[in-house]
Parts: C-alpha cells; structure tokens; sequence
C-alpha cells in the first residue's frame, strides 16, 4: 500500500476512544459546553412570543404572591418579607432547578449520548449553567427592588453571594450526576426527585424567618443550619434583605445567626466532597449508559 | 502490548454484552417472577474480537443483522466501553453510526450543524469556515433554517453525513450512511468516501451492499454473531459472507455500476 495519496501518518498517541477525565473533559471543552448551554437556553423559548421576558414575569408574579398574600392578606413575617422571601425563592429554584433538569438531562439527550463520544457529565453541568442563567434577570429584579426599598449595599456580605451560589452550584451538580445516571436506569427517578424537591421549600429559611427556628430549637438550631441550601438563603438574605430593613444593624443581629460564615464554608467543603462522591458515583455506573437509553 | 506508530485502531480481545430486560415494570417483573420466567438475559454482542488496523487502511464490515457491527463501531468511537479486551485508536475519530448523528428536533439545521461540530471537536472558527461546504455538500436549499423535527430522513442523513464528513479526522467510520439517501446523494457520499480513502485516512465501512465494499475497500471484516468470523481480502470476503450473485443478484449489479 504505498501509494502518494496514503502517507496520511498522525503522531498522535494510541489511546482508548472514550472520553475518560469525566468533569475535567467537561472544563477542556468549554466551546462544547457553551454550545449545550446555548441550545438548551434557545430550545427552551423557541416558538415563545415574549421570549426571554418570561424569565422576568415569573419571578415577578411569585413575587407578588407572597407579597399579597403573606404581606397583605395574612400579615405575617417580618419587614419587608416579599424581599425575604425573594431571596430565598433564588436560591431555591436555582438549587430545584439544577437538580431536576440535570436528573433529566441525560435521558433527554440521548441522541447525542448514544451517537457520539461526550463526556457524558458535560449534560448535568450544562443543566447547572442553564438554571445560573436563569438566575440572572431573577437577581436584576431582587436589586431593583432592594434599592427601591432603601437597600445599602455592602461588600462583605455581597462576597457572601457569591459563596452562596457556589454552594448552590456544586451541591446541585453534585446530586444531579448521580440521580441522571439512576435515571437512565429507573425512569421513575425523576418523578421521585421532583417530589423531593418539593420539600426544599420548607428547610429553608423562605416563607418563614429564621428566627422562628432558633426561637424553637435553640441549641439545635445549630443542625439546621447544616443543610447547605438554608445557609445559601440566609446569605442571600444577608446580603440584601438585611440592608432593606429599617435597623440593618439590630436585623442582622437577632435575624442572622452569628456563625454563619463557619456554617457556610463547611457547607462549600460538603458540596465539594459531594460532587467528587458524585463524579466517582457517575464513573462507576456510567459505562452502562448508552445501552440502557 | 506496543504497536508500531503506522497503527490506526487496535481491537483486543474485546468482548461487550448486553442485558436484555423481558420485563420492565413492577407488575410484569413480580408475574415473572411468580410464573418462573426469566426476567433478564445476558448475551455477548461481541466475542474476543482482536485485529489491528493500519493508518490508510479501509475496512469494509460485513456481516448479517444483529451481528454486531454497530456496537463494534460504537466501541471504536467511544461511545460504548468494551466489558474486556481493550480498543484503542489513534487521531480523531468522526462518522456517523446510524442515521441522524443526535440532532436535537426543535433547532434548526444550521444550528445542529455549529452543535454536531463540537461535539465532534471542531472549534467555532473551524466550523465558520467549513460550513458553506457543508452546507452545499448536505444541500438542503431553505430547509437548513427550519427545524430538524421537520426534516425527511433522509434529509437529517444528509445533514449528518455532512457534517460528520468534512470534520478533519483521522479515523472515518461510516455506518448504514447510505440506507436512507436517494441515488444522487448515495454517489456524492461514495464519491467523497473514496476522497477520505485516497487521502490516506481510515475508513471504516459499514455495508450490505457488495459492491460499494469491493469499490471502497481493500479488506474485509465479517462479524457471525459477535464473533470475527473473517478477516482478510475483499474479494473472498464477499464470498464469505454469501452476498456475491444469489437472489439480490440484481441490486448487486447496481452497485457494481457504482450507484
Ligand atoms: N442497547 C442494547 N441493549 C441490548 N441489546 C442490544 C443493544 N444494542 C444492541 N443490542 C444487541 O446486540 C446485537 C448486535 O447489535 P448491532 O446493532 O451491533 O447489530 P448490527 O450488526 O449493527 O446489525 P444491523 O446490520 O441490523 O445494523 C443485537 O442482537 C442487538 O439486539
Ligand atoms: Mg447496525
């Protein structure tokens, strides 16, 4: 076989074909990624009239409901409570979100996981990113309204946002890679998880102030706040509920407990230990994926 | 085991199985269960199958339904993992197995083609470039901006061999591309497979159709049940397997004509 034409050599290594680094190859093909983040953000508003606005208007009317009702009609909560429990409702529906779109995602895009060779985590991932868009115009909204109602900024507890969502992010990811992969093999997962999901609301300091906790529970209110997604809350809630208040300074002492950083960083460290549980959970069932679509 | 820097794909003693579920609700399982029945089964889709393939190689892959050829393409790409054995390649691998390469239903052709080209690792930039070609190559005139749920299958097989075609790979594997598309699309495919040949890369082929292997390739694998039954020259291949005159006799002679 020695004609012109074949002198075609690659040097490049002999390796086994599928994709094997699991998250890190997701991280290596950032333009992949993005392309599945894109589609997701474009099928989900295709053949919608208002679009992306949608993404405004429903944050908007929950908004409004629990200002209504649990302001209005209920008079209940504390100041500003439509502010308090917006902040949690961000925090919530990114974490609800993440997890339920990402148990789903692999089995919706099984085309791609049967055909060709991804790093089947990129669609978990892809699901996280796409719930942190969706995020955006919910936290445009909670600024505006926060500086209608008064708010001063503060960097510190600004910082605390951003720890919040990396919280959110990797205990997300993390629980959405091990229960896309048990769906592949049980489809009643998702149902499962969805139900799940619906008890998040009431662990969360959302619809009722966190000082109802420690007043119930007092030294164990500490086992509370070991749950991550009521730590994410009341960092969003620190961050720009707090500033809204009448008395910032007496809100954040009685309403804020006072280890939450400590809290908050453990919380960062057990997501982190989850999504390595999870990655490790992934590759061991992974293999059985495209056969079982 | 090392093999020279001239070794494209190395298949090693790989073996893959399947579990075939009979029952797969609650209810059924437990009246199985009662009534004896066997709720699972595994079988092998392929048996210690070993061959190399050297760079510039092109393999035609013959076999009857069910004998495992797809899964076997599956494992060279990566998509499936061997359960023993090991597969190893070397370079880029595109191709299609199966008709209609994942596109995703409700975006549109144009869109598929930027999603499908990452996904066989083409940059943006890469992709831009080639996409007229593409496009011209796939040729669906308007269509390429309606959706691909809309699209005739044959249409989404032209989409995807598009695609998978002008990727810059070392390794092409072609499986069943042809079945759906209309004559003129089959020559344009078998032509440009022939390029992708003469360019010196792999070619892996998948086909029923004697005539387009003997075209195509210079030797031939032919599976029997998960098992390498044959493996040697294109000529005693097609005999091997049975598909030289018999009662397809006819559309054979059209393959011989070159499609
Ligand atoms: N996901 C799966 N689960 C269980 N069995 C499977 C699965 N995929 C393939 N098989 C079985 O493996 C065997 C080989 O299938 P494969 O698709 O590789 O055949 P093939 O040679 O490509 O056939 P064809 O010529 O029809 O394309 C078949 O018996 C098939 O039923
Ligand atoms: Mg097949």
């Amino acid at each position: 076989m020695t004609e012109a034409g074949r002198q075609h050599l690659v040097d490049a290594p002999l390796v086994s074909p599928a994709p094997k680094a699991g998250l890190i190859d997701v991280f290596r093909r950032r333009y992949l990624l993005r392309m599945l983040v894109q589609r997701e953000i474009s099928a989900r508003y295709q053949g919608s009239f208002l679009g992306l606005l949608w993404s405004y208007i429903n944050p908007l009317s929950q908004l409004f409901i629990y200002w209504f009702v649990m302001g209005k009609i209920m008079n209940r909560g504390t100041e500003n409570f439509a502010i308090h429990v917006f902040c949690g409702l961000i925090i919530v529906q990114f974490f609800i979100e993440t997890f339920n779109a990402g148990t789903r995602s692999i089995v919706r895009n099984k085309g791609l996981v049967q055909k060709m060779a991804v790093p089947r985590e990129m669609f978990p991932v892809a699901s996280m990113l796409v719930s942190f868009y969706h995020m955006g115009p919910q936290l445009v909204i909670l600024t505006i309204i926060s500086l209608i109602s008064g708010w001063t900024p503060n960097p510190e507890y600004l910082a605390g946002v951003v720890l919040a969502m990396m919280i959110i992010a990797l205990l997300g990811t993390s629980l959405a890679l091990m229960f896309s992969v048990a769906n592949v093999f049980l489809r009643d997962v998702s149902s499962f998880v969805s139900i799940l999901t619906n008890f998040v609301r009431f662990g969360v300091p959302m619809i009722y102030p966190y000082i109802l906790v420690d007043a119930r529970f007092g030294w164990f209110a500490q086992f509370y706040l070991l749950n991550p997604i009521a730590d994410a809350v009341l960092l969003m809630q620190q961050a720009f509920w707090v500033g809204t208040t009448n008395d910032p300074e007496l809100i954040h002492a009685t309403h804020i407990p006072g280890n939450l950083w400590a809290f908050s960083f453990l919380a960062l460290g057990v997501s982190a230990v989850m999504l390595l549980l999870g990655q490790y959970i992934f590759k061991r069932f992974e293999n059985r994926i495209p056969e079982r679509l | 085991m090392t093999y020279p820097p001239s070794t494209s794909i190395v298949v090693e003693d790989v073996t893959k199985s399947f579990t075939l579920r009979y029952h797969r609700t609650l209810k059924q399982m437990t009246v199985a269960k009662m009534r004896g029945q066997e709720i699972s089964n595994e079988f092998n889709a392929l048996d210690g199958v070993s061959f190399t393939v050297e760079q510039g190689e092109s393999i035609g892959l013959m076999g009857l339904n069910g004998s495992g050829k797809s899964t076997l393409l599956k494992l060279i790409n990566g998509v499936m993992r061997p359960d023993g054995g090991q597969v190893l390649t070397r370079g880029r691998i595109s191709g299609l197995i199966a008709t209609g390469a994942g596109f995703h239903p409700q975006l549109t052709g144009r869109e598929n083609v930027f999603l499908n080209a990452a996904v066989l690792g083409m940059s943006d930039a890469e992709t831009r470039r080639k996409f007229d070609d593409i496009a011209d190559f796939a040729d669906l005139g308007k269509f390429l901006d309606s959706p691909v749920g809309h699209y005739s299958s044959g249409m989404t097989a032209r989409l995807g061999f598009s695609v998978a075609i002008h990727v810059d790979s070392d390794i092409f594997l072609a499986d069943e591309v042809l079945a759906v598309g209309d004559k003129p699309f089959k020559k344009k495919c078998l032509e440009k497979m022939q390029e992708i040949r003469d360019g010196g890369r792999t070619l892996f082929y998948v086909s029923h159709a004697a005539g387009a292997v003997r075209r195509m390739c210079d030797r031939v694998l032919v599976l029997e049940k998960g098992k390498l039954a044959f493996d040697g020259g294109v000529d005693e291949g097609i005999k091997f397997v049975k598909y030289d005159g018999g009662p397809d006799e006819e559309e054979n002679v059209d393959d011989e004509q070159g499609i």
